[in-house]
């Protein structure tokens, strides 16, 4: 029973990908139609410079608000885990979680209003395009690496750190030698988390961009609202074949770690 | 110093922009770029409750309000029975299969939010996928308006939701100690008994937090409904996106987000309780 509920939901999830994934090789025009085998949409991608030059963006952005993301979350998740009951700790936490769950409007929204009132104020950001998707994304990605970075610290051997305190290392290199290389795989899996969730917004990002910062998938909702093409299929058979590489290179890497 | 930072960059990025969404809510619109007159001017107070007034006047906010909170408590609820299942079996499937089969349910997600409501978009359309091969079976003589209805909004609204649900359900069915459920088995429970009354409530406090993790951000969904869903439907993620992107009202836009926030303030602390971020 249990089974046979998992292989339905898996079927479920999986089957408008592999139908999606797989009209890529059909040679017909119409998308989710058969018409022989033939790679032509696959040329036809690597030839739109549009969708090419969205998805550089996309993967630019995506790694810088990765990375602002685990700098703020890895602040965010320490403060959590180490600081006790400090005053205000209730708010500070209610606000680390809140990008978690938030609705997007509600978030682009307010986003959207604070770059437009700071730059009343103050001038500064003179016109909305990939720094404030940057900035926005970086909100977003840090609550999902608070997280990580918590757990794992509440999950650490205080005795680790507190023999290299022992033994006369300074707070900073004791964060280093020892702090730092304990959590790095939860810093590692946040920056994917981040990254991915920047490659895969819409909705923050159609609020806080201006004219000509598109990101792939605000370009793919305003072109496939329209209508579809298999460009498309080719682009979701590429992004699959790319996740499946990364997951298994990620599976090798824990089963090293063990 | 830590704490410095994380409180400046908790203030500056989420707690100030829902504080200026609510100030927002009581400005005025305008025709100047941006298009409102916030309440505060130089000289002081200089807001309006127009857009409040609005909302409460008319019953189509109200109506839009109920119909996403009750199409964000189905899907949530379909997650979870779904989500549920699905967690058990992963949960007791071999130790070494375990992480095979949690990336088999993400690795669909890679294709991309867009690229996979376009699958349903083709599946679902009147020349689309099933209306074709239903046709050819012969089981049907005119192509079923699938799409752009509730039932292609749920399916959308479910397949993209789903792994939020699954994915801390497995983690605590993991976590949870078999023990319990032996002692309750060697007392000569049954195995239904053995989960309705050990499995299921030892569970209870993930699953809401499961429910939740669905509930609150699909009540202010706009991309599956616009993809998928009825026009006419109106919710109010679009409601509040229209009001932004088409009208340009942004005071009405910021009212709407409040009303949301307002209404989902207990679903959020609910779930903060039960998660682990404390």
């Amino acid at each position: 029973m249990r089974r046979v509920l998992l292989v339905l939901g898996l079927a479920f999830l999986w089957a408008p990908v592999l139908l999606l994934a797989g009209y890529a090789f059909s040679d017909s025009r119409v998308p989710f139609e058969w018409g022989g085998f033939s790679l032509r949409w696959f040329t036809a991608l690597a030839n739109n410079a549009r969708i090419l030059d969205a998805a550089w963006l996309s993967l630019r952005i995506g790694a810088a608000a990765a990375s602002l993301a685990t700098l703020l979350g890895m602040a965010l998740g320490w403060v959590l885990a180490r600081h006790g009951p400090f005053a205000g700790r209730p708010v500070f936490g209610a606000l680390a979680g809140a990008p978690l769950v938030l609705p997007e409007v509600v978030t682009g929204l307010s986003l959207l209003l604070l770059f437009v009132g700071l730059q009343a104020l103050t001038g500064w950001p003179a016109q909305r395009g990939a720094v404030t998707v940057w900035l926005a994304h970086s909100a977003l990605g840090m609550a999902y690496v608070a997280v990580l970075v918590q757990a794992r610290l509440a999950g650490l051997d205080p005795a680790l750190e507190e023999a290299a305190a022992d033994l006369g290392a300074s707070p900073f290199a004791v964060f280093r030698t020892v702090t730092l290389p304990l959590i790095a795989p939860s810093l590692a899996a946040g920056w994917l988390l981040a990254f991915t969730l920047s490659l895969d917004d819409v909705v923050l990002a159609s609020f806080v961009s201006g004219p000509g910062a598109t990101t792939l998938p605000v370009y793919l909702f305003s072109q496939l609202r329209l209508g579809m093409t298999p460009e498309a299929n080719a682009l979701a058979a590429v992004f699959l074949v790319v996740g499946a590489v990364l997951s298994a290179i990620a599976w090798v890497f824990r089963r090293r770690a063990g | 110093m830590t704490r410095g930072v994380a409180w400046l960059a908790l203030l500056a990025l989420v707690a100030a922009p829902l504080a200026i969404v609510i100030g927002m809510s009581f400005s005025t619109p305008d025709a100047g770029v941006p298009p409102v007159v916030p309440p505060l001017g130089r000289a002081g107070w200089q807001g309006s409750w127009d857009s409040w007034a609005l909302i409460f006047a008319d019953t189509f906010y109200l109506d839009t309000l109920l119909r996403s909170l009750r199409l964000a408590a189905v899907t949530a609820g379909l997650c979870l029975l779904l989500g549920f299942a699905m967690a058990l079996g992963i949960a007791s499937a071999r130790p070494a299969w375990q992480p095979a089969l949690l990336a088999l349910v993400l690795l669909p997600f890679w294709t991309g939010f867009v690229l996979r409501l376009t699958a349903w978009v083709g599946l679902l359309r009147d020349h689309g996928w099933i209306n074709a091969m239903l046709l050819r079976l012969g089981v049907i003589a005119e192509p079923l308006p699938l799409l752009y209805s509730d039932g292609a909004l749920l399916a959308g609204m479910v397949h993209s939701y789903l792994p939020f649900a699954v994915l801390p359900l497995a983690a605590a069915l993991a976590r949870r100690d078999l023990a319990v459920e032996e002692a309750a088995a060697d007392l000569g429970a049954r195995p239904m008994t053995v989960f309705l009354t050990v499995t299921l409530p030892l569970a209870a406090p993930a699953a809401a937090a499961a429910f939740l993790l669905v509930f609150i951000p699909a009540a202010g969904e706009v991309v599956i409904p616009e993809m998928l869903g009825a026009p006419d439907s109106m919710l109010i993620g679009r409601a509040i996106w229209g009001e932004f992107f088409q009208t340009r009202d942004w005071p009405t836009a910021a009212a709407l987000s409040t009303a949301l926030l307002a209404l989902l303030l207990v679903p959020i602390a609910l779930y903060q309780r039960l998660s682990v971020l404390k």
